[in-house]
C-alpha cells in the first residue's frame, strides 16, 4: 500500500483544518464580513450570533455551565498569560504565591517567571518519572499567601496526564484558583471543567483541528466568581477581559471543532491508542535500546515519545525527513539546551538528545503508522551503524565510564 | 530551520563512514564531543610512509550538520599531507556546507577530530621511534 508524503505526524504542534470547519468559516470571510460588536446592523447581528453560537459549542465541549464563561483569545499564549497576570493583579492583595510544575509549557513558565519579577512568589512543583505532578505535592505548597495553582492537563511532548480532578478536590477544598492549560488533551482526554473543579482553562482552536489565531479562556462565573484585570486595554470586549475586534471566522470555526470532538472526539481517542500502539509495538520489536518517555497509563491517545539509544534526535529527523515528527534533542532548539521536560522526568541528556516525539491526528492512517514504523526502524540502523556510540557499546563499553571532551 | 542542499547531499550519502584499526601504528584515532552536548565525532586517518593520509574513516552521532561536517571532512585530508590536513579550518567547512550560526559548533568539532586525529598519529610515530 503506497502513502502519500510528506507524512504530517507532529499533530502536538499543530493540527490540520478538518474541511467541515473550513466550510463553516469561509461565509464569514465573504458576505459574513461584519464586526460582532456592531450593535446597529444587520451586518454585526449576523456576526454576534455566529459568533454566540461558536461560544455555546466551546461552552458544552468543557462542561461550563454557562457560555458566558467562556472569553476569547488569540490562542492559548494569551490565555495562559491573562489567566495568570490578570488573576494575580487582581487578588495582590489575598496573596503573592503561585503553585506551578516544571514541565509546564513556556507559556506559563515564563509568565510566572516575569510574575517573579513583579514580587510574586511560584512554586515550581517536580514531576516523577512518567512527568505526573502528584497532589499531594500540591496540597502541601499551597499556603495561606497562594492566589492560584496552574497546572496543565496533558504535557505537549511527552503526552502525560497529570490528576487534574484530584488537584481540583484540593484547590476547591482550600479555597484556592485553579487553572488549567488544557490544549492538548481537551477532547481527547476526559476533561470537564465541573466536575474536575477547574475555574480557568486555556484552550487552542488549531491543537483540535480548527484555524490558527483563535483560542479561548475559560473564566468561571459563579461558585466561586473568578475576577481578572485586563491585559490589554481598548474596547472593553469580551465582558472587559479582553478588548481587540473579535476573530468572527475563527470563532466560527473553532466552534464547529469543538462540535466535531463532542460528537466523535472519545472514538476518535480509541482510534489513535491502537494506532500509537501499532507504532510503539513495530518500532520496539524490531529495535533495542528504545526507551519510551512519559507515562504509559496516563497519556494523550495520539502521542508516542520515544528515546533511540546512541541516535542524535535532529540527525534522525533528517533521515526522515519526509515524516514531520519534533525531536527534544538540543540542535532543534535555539538554546542548545536538551528538552527541559525529559530533563524533568531524569532522562538523562544523552537520552534526550535521542528522542523523537510522534504525534498522531484525525488523519493519519495505519498504512502510514506502518510506513513509519518501517522507516523508522530502517534509518535508526544506518544511522546507529554510523554512530561511534553504538560501536563502543556493542564492544561493551560503558560510556559513562568514557572521559568525555565536554564542549 | 532549513539545511542546505550540501547538507542533506552528506547527510543522505556520507561519505568515508566505517572503522580502521585503531592499533594499526599508521592509523590516528580522534574522538571529540561528548554523548549529554549531542554529538560525537571519530575521526581516524591512515598515513602512509610519505606522510600523505591515505585513508579516512568517520563515524558520527550527531545532527545531520554535524554528520554532513565529519563527512565532508574525510573527503577534504584523503589525498592529503598530514601538515596540510592540518591547516583545515572550521570556516572552510562552514562555507562550503553554509551552515548557519546555530551550526557552527559543528565544523569546530570537525576540525577538532582531525587535529585529534593527526595528534594521535604524531603521538605514536613519536613513541615508535622512541621505542627503536
Amino acid at each position: 500500500m503506497s502513502v502519500k508524503l510528506p507524512i504530517f505526524m507532529d499533530n502536538h504542534s499543530t493540527t490540520p483544518v478538518d474541511p467541515r470547519v473550513l466550510e463553516e468559516m469561509l461565509p464569514f470571510f465573504g458576505d459574513k464580513f461584519g464586526n460582532a460588536a456592531s450593535r446597529s446592523h444587520s451586518f454585526g447581528w449576523v456576526a454576534e450570533e455566529a459568533v454566540e453560537y461558536g461560544r455555546e459549542r466551546i461552552a458544552k465541549l468543557i462542561g461550563a455551565q454557562s457560555e458566558k464563561e467562556i472569553v476569547f483569545t488569540s490562542g492559548a499564549t494569551e490565555s495562559d498569560n491573562l489567566a495568570l497576570k490578570g488573576v494575580a493583579e487582581f487578588y495582590k492583595d489575598k496573596g503573592n504565591h503561585i503553585v506551578t510544575c516544571v514541565t509546564e509549557h513556556k507559556a506559563i513558565l515564563d509568565t510566572c517567571k516575569r510574575l517573579e519579577k513583579d514580587g510574586f512568589q511560584v512554586t515550581y512543583l517536580g514531576v516523577d518519572k512518567t512527568g505526573r505532578v502528584d497532589p499531594d505535592d500540591v496540597k502541601r505548597a499551597i499556603t495561606d499567601k497562594t492566589i492560584l495553582v496552574s497546572i496543565m492537563l496533558a504535557n505537549n511532548e511527552i503526552g502525560t496526564v497529570h490528576p487534574i480532578e484530584e488537584i481540583g478536590k484540593i484547590t476547591r477544598e482550600k479555597g484556592v484558583l485553579f487553572h488549567t492549560d488544557a490544549v492538548q488533551g481537551v477532547g481527547k482526554v476526559d476533561f470537564d471543567v465541573q466536575k474536575m473543579n477547574v475555574d480557568l482553562a486555556s484552550i487552542s482552536a488549531h491543537k483540535m483541528y480548527g484555524p490558527k489565531g483563535v483560542g479561548a479562556l475559560f473564566v468561571r462565573r459563579s461558585k466561586p466568581r473568578v475576577r481578572l484585570v485586563a491585559q490589554m486595554d481598548g474596547g472593553g470586549h469580551e465582558r472587559g477581559m479582553r478588548s481587540g475586534t473579535l476573530n468572527v471566522p475563527g470563532i466560527v470555526g473553532f466552534g464547529k471543532a469543538c462540535e466535531i470532538l463532542l460528537r466523535e472526539g472519545k472514538e476518535e481517542s480509541a482510534k489513535l491508542v491502537v494506532l500509537r500502539e501499532r507504532l510503539r509495538k513495530r518500532i520496539m520489536d524490531k529495535l533495542e535500546e528504545v526507551y519510551i518517555n512519559g507515562s504509559i497509563e496516563h497519556r494523550l491517545p495520539g502521542n508516542l515519545n520515544l528515546s533511540f539509544n546512541f541516535v542524535e534526535g535532529e540527525g534522525m529527523m533528517m533521515a526522515i525527513k519526509d515524516v514531520a515528527v519534533s525531536s527534544g534533542s538540543a540542535c532543534t532548539s535555539a538554546s542548545l539546551e536538551p528538552s527541559y521536560v525529559l530533563r524533568a522526568l531524569g532522562v538523562g541528556d544523552e537520552l534526550a538528545h535521542s528522542s523523537i516525539r510522534f504525534g498522531l491526528g484525525r488523519f493519519n492512517t495505519p498504512e502510514e503508522v506502518d510506513y513509519v514504523a518501517d522507516l523508522v526502524i530502517q534509518k535508526v540502523g544506518q544511522l546507529r551503524d554510523m554512530s561511534p556510540l553504538w560501536e563502543m557499546h556493542k564492544e561493551g563499553i560503558d560510556l559513562k565510564s568514557v572521559q568525555w571532551a565536554a564542549h | 530551520m532549513a539545511y542546505s542542499e550540501k547538507v542533506i547531499e552528506h547527510a543522505e550519502n556520507p561519505r568515508n563512514v566505517g572503522t580502521l584499526d585503531k592499533d594499526d601504528p599508521n592509523v590516528g584515532t580522534g574522538l571529540v564531543g561528548a554523548p549529554a552536548c549531542g554529538d560525537v565525532m571519530r575521526l581516524q586517518i591512515k598515513v602512509n610512509d610519505d606522510g600523505v593520509i591515505e585513508d579516512a574513516k568517520f563515524k558520527t552521532f550527531g545532527c545531520g550538520s554535524a554528520i554532513a561536517s565529519s563527512s565532508l571532512a574525510t573527503e577534504w585530508i584523503k589525498g592529503k599531507s598530514v601538515e596540510d590536513a592540518e591547516k583545515i579550518k572550521n570556516v572552510d567547512i562552514v562555507n562550503e556546507l553554509n551552515l548557519p550560526p546555530v551550526k557552527i559548533h559543528c565544523s569546530v568539532l570537525a576540525e577538532d577530530a582531525i587535529k585529534s586525529a593527526i595528534a594521535d598519529f604524531r603521538k605514536k610515530r613519536e613513541a615508535r621511534k622512541a621505542a627503536k
